[in-house]
């Protein structure tokens, strides 16, 4: 019976796992996330409204859960504008590019421990059975993966900038582009701390690493830098300068309308996702429990997706509260703080973690 | 920047624990200010007659010009006002009105007031004018069916202290002292009333 699983498992075999489970695993991560990024909507709606003594959407539906349904659907049928004078092709490349890196990112990053199906897991692997892993594309420097295309975000909001033609539009693009390559070292820089001390870019491994003590324990300067870096990198308040719709109109969605406007908060709800998940693996030990959990069988690697669920739903919740408690920075302090604070703070705590590690292993 | 940075994510989280202001309206109303610029009141003397006297002074000093006033000789036997003249049409447009409060300032006998009423929009544009027969204060009077000991009729009575009791939505009390309107008809479908408001002479009037 087992048998005939692993053999379901491994037809049209790409790499660790058989083209049905790829199928499978992939629809589920698209609808997955694309839920979450229209319920992130809902939520950071509600998140404010009780910050500014409000309610919240409560129209439709009960509890007005059915309002990211609602306004998806006027999103879709609404007019697509568009600036006679675009770029048409690049145009169209920016919202593309926005969702879609977003989604693609997320193939890389796992939500729970390897299971193995019908065995036990030994040591990172399987005695026997099928592994399945908790994530879609199985690679052993998904940390860098991820990294890798999530900076591609960063071509759709200048192209997106670029190619409307518009003033506020290009603007946003560059400040875009100039904040995320500023902060895309200060985040690697953060994240190398973690490396060093798992000694695997494999967020697998990362995580596995952590079963001692997690790394916000051993890390807690570094977490601090890629939490604020992050927030950067997705654009949200305090460092929401692309958009800074009291300066700029919209940034560089200005000129979108309907479901390509759509597509850029679809990407920055889904980032904003990512950036909590690798916050999660590194730092938060992942799916590890707080409790002692059954490992190796369906349940664990389900308890496993909870437990992951719930730090990134923390610090999801963390990054709305975050964002209606503090002002907009301004630009020239924006790039100060990222250069002249937050990287030579994480060299700092690379050169420290570094010795630490070399002392102690010598 | 740390440790401010954590005071004012306290403030915003104590700021969520504490029970959102907001009032669910249409479900959910609260009164009125009592000097609320809402729509337009006719008013009657405690004896029933009409406050207004068809001066048209109202209509002159509104800046949007949105008030008609078609005034008519009072029948000496029968008078509607205590002048010599009355209004015997008197309309407001509602899409023109900017709720100032010019008309209540000119007026000498104060007949027309802002009152409490600001729910109103319509579906139909020809509702948005409003006729006298809506704008006149009922009667027995919107000012008896306020005081309930007043002994004016026992409907009246009990409605008036349904009214006037808290919580009562100004709406829902207008919607109340429409059906106290024995006398005004209720305006046809274009809100032009059938014909004019029965006229109430002083003594039948006077139920004390």
């Amino acid at each position: 019976m087992i048998a005939n699983f692993s053999d379901i498992f491994s037809i049209g075999r790409v790499g660790e796992d058989g083209i049905v489970v790829i199928m499978v695993k992939a629809v589920v991560v698209l609808l997955a996330l694309a839920t979450a990024a229209a319920y992130l909507t809902y939520a950071e709606r509600k998140v404010a409204a009780r910050i500014q003594l409000r309610i919240g959407p409560n129209r439709v539906g009960p509890l007005g859960l059915l309002q990211p349904a609602a306004d998806a659907v006027k999103l879709l049928f609404k007019e697509n504008a568009a600036p006679s004078g675009r770029d048409k092709l690049l145009y169209l490349v920016g919202p593309a590019l926005a969702g879609g890196a977003a989604i693609f990112a997320f193939a890389a990053i796992p939500i729970s421990g390897l299971t193995c199906v019908g065995g036990t897991v030994v040591g990172d692997g399987c005695n026997g059975g099928y592994p399945f892993h908790w994530d879609l594309i199985h690679v052993n420097v998904s940390l860098l993966f991820v990294l890798a295309v999530t900076s591609l975000g960063v071509y759709s909001l200048f192209l997106g900038g670029w190619s409307a033609n518009s003033k506020y539009s290009l603007l946003g693009g560059l400040r875009s582009s100039a904040q995320l390559i500023s902060y895309e070292m200060a985040v690697a820089f953060a994240l190398v701390g973690a490396v060093i001390l798992a000694g695997s870019l494999d967020l697998e491994k990362i995580v596995l690493a952590q079963q001692g003590a997690w790394f916000v324990l051993l890390q807690p300067l570094a977490f601090l830098l890629y939490f604020t870096a992050a927030l950067a990198e997705t654009n949200r308040l305090p460092f929401d300068l692309p958009e800074a719709e009291t300066e700029l109109v919209a940034g560089y969605h200005t000129e979108y309308s309907s479901m390509r406007f759509g597509f850029y908060f679809l990407g920055e709800y889904i980032n904003m996702v990512i950036v909590c998940s690798i916050a999660t693996l590194v730092f938060l030990g992942g799916w590890l429990p707080l409790l002692p959990w059954i490992h190796s069988d369906w349940l664990g690697g389900l308890v496993g997706v909870a437990w992951f669920l719930g730090k990134v739903s923390a610090l999801l919740f963390v990054m709305m509260w975050l964002r209606w408690t503090l002002p907009r920075f301004r630009y020239d302090r924006l790039m100060n703080l990222g250069w002249k604070v937050l990287l030579p703070l994480g060299l700092v705590n690379i050169v420290v973690t570094g010795a630490i590690v070399a002392i102690r292993a010598s | 920047m740390l440790i401010e940075v954590a005071k004012g994510l306290a403030f915003t989280l104590k700021t969520m624990l504490r029970k959102p202001i907001t009032v669910q309206w249409p479900e959910e109303q609260k009164p009125t200010a009592a000097r609320h610029r809402g729509r337009h009141i006719l008013h009657r003397y405690d004896n029933g007659l009409e406050k207004c006297i068809g001066c048209e002074l109202c209509a002159a000093a509104c800046p949007v010009g949105c008030i008609y006033v078609g005034s008519a000789e009072n029948d000496p036997a029968d008078p509607v006002s205590p002048g010599e003249r009355y209004a015997e049409r008197y309309e407001i447009n509602l899409m023109r009105c900017i709720y100032c409060g010019y008309c209540a300032e000119a007026c000498p006998t104060e007949a027309i007031t802002l009152g409490p009423r600001f729910e109103l929009a319509d579906y139909r544009r020809e509702r948005t004018v409003v006729t006298k027969a809506e704008l006149l204060e009922a009667w027995p009077s919107f000012a008896q069916a306020r005081r309930p000991n007043s002994g004016t009729g026992a409907g009246a009575d009990q409605k008036g202290r349904e009214l006037h009791e808290p919580g009562v939505s100004p709406r829902v009390a207008w919607e109340a002292v429409d059906e106290l309107r024995t006398d005004s008809p209720r305006p046809d479908e274009f809100g032009v009333p059938s014909h004019v408001p029965r006229v109430i002479s002083p003594d039948e009037a006077e139920p004390r």
